[in-house]
């Protein structure tokens, strides 16, 4: 009986970070449609993204009373919350990206599609790389000290090039209004910051893990 | 009045279980991986049980220390211990009841001028340094194991919540029962020798008086583990908080190993037939095996962690509490006899005789002829004889003591049909039957009672302790003795 309920809880906390993951490819994908202007699929994707991040949330709560009502972990408990509450914070960025594309429209120079798309593929590797730890911190702890490595990469990958897209766009006399620039600006600082939640999970894991060790 | 002088007793009982019950449950509760309630029921169910059915071993030892042969003695022993360990408690310093009772018997001993048994202090001592020190290489080599397992076992952190409650709960029960057995000496074994009780035969069970005061015993650590153990086991479970509930299941299963074998009269009796060492029956605090698990604990994993005051406060302990309680006992007996006029001891005669002599002589002791006849009053007396005597050897002195002590024993026809139907399930027909063929005889040496006895029974006196006829011949002695404790 009491292994039947952990067996729930232990697949809730997988379709949970599994929510999270199917949610890190919309990022560049999203970003795609929008840079081609396909704007039925990136209509669908914002839709696909929103309905994710309402079942994260779902899954979350529920997971968050059955460990407090259960009284489960209780040495960690609070790590686990922060934990999934972190997690989440990913989904509800990328969704805020892609909103954001939707509700200001930012008039993006097709030379910087590139770079800006590159940096969405470096945040989404350090989200894969997150959820990869997250899922072995729950099994096996020391097993997800050694992902977290692969975490910081990408997110020093994502700073390097938000910094150099932001240089680039900031030096191009093409771009003549200050506006867009800051514009520009903007979007990428919104794309690096779900490497930078990325990167502030591993760093959390990477205590948990030592806590977690008996 | 039985139960005002056994109430010193039950008051050590019920701070034990106050504050021992801590070191079995206290992380568990602590933490909140086990709910109290259940926790407190386990602990009592099981320190009873472990009390009542293996409390002997330990308490015997205890009784070679010094045996407490009056009831104003052993109220004023326990007491005494009781205070002191109160008193410890109160300066913060990890204390034991066991250290505590062991100073107020010697504190009797000396009150009564009876000789301490240097050789059982010597083995209570050596258990007190090296419980703790096992504790700590037990806690190392589970920890390396649980350690090596979930790494290969990989298991969620869920499963390995539920596991780990079930096992502090599993563990925690063994723990009781070790508990109970080791230390019900020190609540109730000093109470043994004059034990008010008498044997209860229920037909499908029977309940020794010993068994009854453990009993007693075990009601009272439980009245203590429900009532007062609760704000102990939050400070215990904050204190050590820092430790994972995994290394807290180990230090909890390293602790309850040791008390299980320094209780177990079967791994006693097993290690002892297979020729190896055997751990001696000893109480021990359960308190020090907690820091030594812990400190096991620190050790492998570098040694930082580890409190070395704690470790100089348990060195302390060794060495205060005993001292206070034996001094406490001594101060509180001269009171109870000079201004209360209670009897605290019953003075055990010495004496030697040509049948004496001659039983000596087979132990290798030989008596100097000047010796016939010598009246001793006390045991001291006589380690004061022999300390003059340049014939005899000290080493033989708990021998000679043995063999020269007076009691009164008779086999009285008349209590024999209700003894009978006391011990008809424990002895067998034939055993009952050789009895009967000492009626009427009375004798003055317990050793003369045993040898005919057992020549009656067409038994070697050697097989005495291997045929297990060693607790039924000490039944023998109390139910037929005609001094009245």
């Amino acid at each position: 009986m009491l292994l039947k309920k952990t067996k729930q809880l232990e697949n809730k906390v997988n379709n949970f970070l599994d929510i999270i993951n199917d949610a890190g490819p919309f990022l560049v994908t999203g970003l795609d449609s929008y840079f081609n202007d396909d704007e039925e699929k990136f209509d669908n994707y914002l839709e696909k993204l929103i309905k994710l991040e309402n079942k994260a949330d779902g899954i979350r709560r529920n997971i968050e009373t059955q460990l407090y009502e259960k009284t489960l972990i209780p040495e960690a408990r609070a790590d686990v919350l922060s934990l999934l509450e972190a997690l989440d914070d990913i989904i509800d960025r990328i969704s805020g990206v892609i909103r954001e594309f939707n509700m200001e429209i930012p008039d993006i120079h097709p030379k910087y599609h590139k770079n800006y798309l590159l940096l969405s593929e470096y945040a989404q590797n350090a989200v894969d790389q997150i959820i990869r730890a997250s899922r072995y911190f729950f099994n096996d702890p020391v097993e997800a000290r050694h992902c977290l490595p692969k975490v910081y990469h990408w997110e020093e990958e994502a700073d390097d090039i938000s910094g150099e897209l932001i240089r680039n766009v900031f030096r191009d006399p093409d771009i003549g209004k200050l506006s867009i620039k800051l514009h520009h600006r903007m979007f990428v600082d919104r794309i690096d910051r779900v490497a930078d939640i990325s990167e502030d999970i591993a760093d959390k894991l990477s205590i948990f893990t030592i806590k977690r060790s008996i | 009045m039985i139960l005002i002088y056994l109430s010193s007793g039950l008051f050590l009982g019920w701070s034990l279980g106050a504050n021992d019950a801590s070191n079995i449950f206290g992380t568990a509760v602590g933490t909140k991986m086990v709910r109290f309630k259940t926790a407190a029921i386990i602990a009592s169910i099981f320190v009873i049980i472990g009390a009542v059915l293996s409390g002997t071993g330990a308490s015997h030892t205890l009784g070679t220390l010094g045996s407490v042969n009056a009831l104003g003695g052993a109220f004023m022993v326990a007491l005494a211990a009781g205070m002191s360990v109160f008193w410890m408690t109160k300066m913060q310093i990890p204390v034991s009841t066991s250290q505590a009772i062991v100073g107020a018997i010697i504190g009797w001993n000396f009150f009564a001028n009876m000789l301490t048994n240097y050789n059982s202090l010597i083995k209570i001592v050596f258990s007190w340094v090296i419980s703790p020190v096992l504790a700590a290489i037990f806690s190392m080599l589970l920890y390396i194991f649980v350690k090596k397992l979930l790494q290969y076992l990989s298991i969620s952190i869920f499963r390995l919540d539920i596991f780990t409650r079930a096992g502090l709960i599993i563990v925690g029960a063994f723990g009781a029962y070790s508990l109970g057995a080791n230390n019900i000496a020190n609540v109730m074994g000093v109470f043994i020798p004059s034990s008010p009780f008498h044997t209860i035969n229920l037909g499908f069970i029977r309940i020794g008086n010993t068994e009854i005061l453990f009993f007693l015993g075990g009601i009272a650590i439980a009245v203590g583990i429900f009532t007062y153990s609760h704000k102990v086991m939050k400070t215990v479970g904050n204190q050590l908080v820092k430790l994972t509930p995994q290394s807290a299941l180990i230090v909890v299963l390293a602790e309850s190993l040791v008390l299980f074998l320094f209780a177990s009269q079967t791994v006693h009796q097993w290690l002892v037939a297979h020729n190896l060492p055997a751990f001696p029956l000893v109480p021990i605090s359960s308190s020090q095996l907690v820091v030594g698990g812990v400190i096991g604990i620190g050790l492998i994993q570098g040694g930082q962690h580890i409190k070395y005051r704690i470790v100089g406060k348990i060195i302390t302990g060794w060495v205060t509490t005993p001292v206070l309680a034996c001094l406490l006992t001594f101060i509180s007996l001269f009171f109870l006899q000079n201004i209360f006029e209670m009897e605290v001891y019953h003075p055990v005669d010495y004496q030697f005789n040509p049948a004496v002599t001659k039983k000596l002589e087979s132990k290798g002791i030989k008596i100097p002829q000047s010796a016939d006849r010598l009246h001793f009053r006390n045991s001291r007396q006589v380690k004061q004889f022999v300390d003059t005597c340049n014939q005899i050897s000290s080493d033989s002195i708990h021998t000679l003591l043995e063999y020269s002590r007076q009691d009164s024993i008779y086999i009285d026809p008349h209590k024999f049909p209700h003894f009978k139907d006391e011990v008809a399930d424990w002895f067998k027909p034939g055993e009952i039957k050789a009895l009967l063929k000492l009626k009427n005889n009375r004798y003055t040496y317990k050793w003369r009672l045993r040898e005919e006895y057992l020549k009656s029974l067409n038994i070697s006196s050697q097989n005495t302790e291997s045929s297990h006829l060693g607790s039924k011949l000490d039944y023998i002695y109390q139910y037929f003795s005609l001094k009245e404790y």
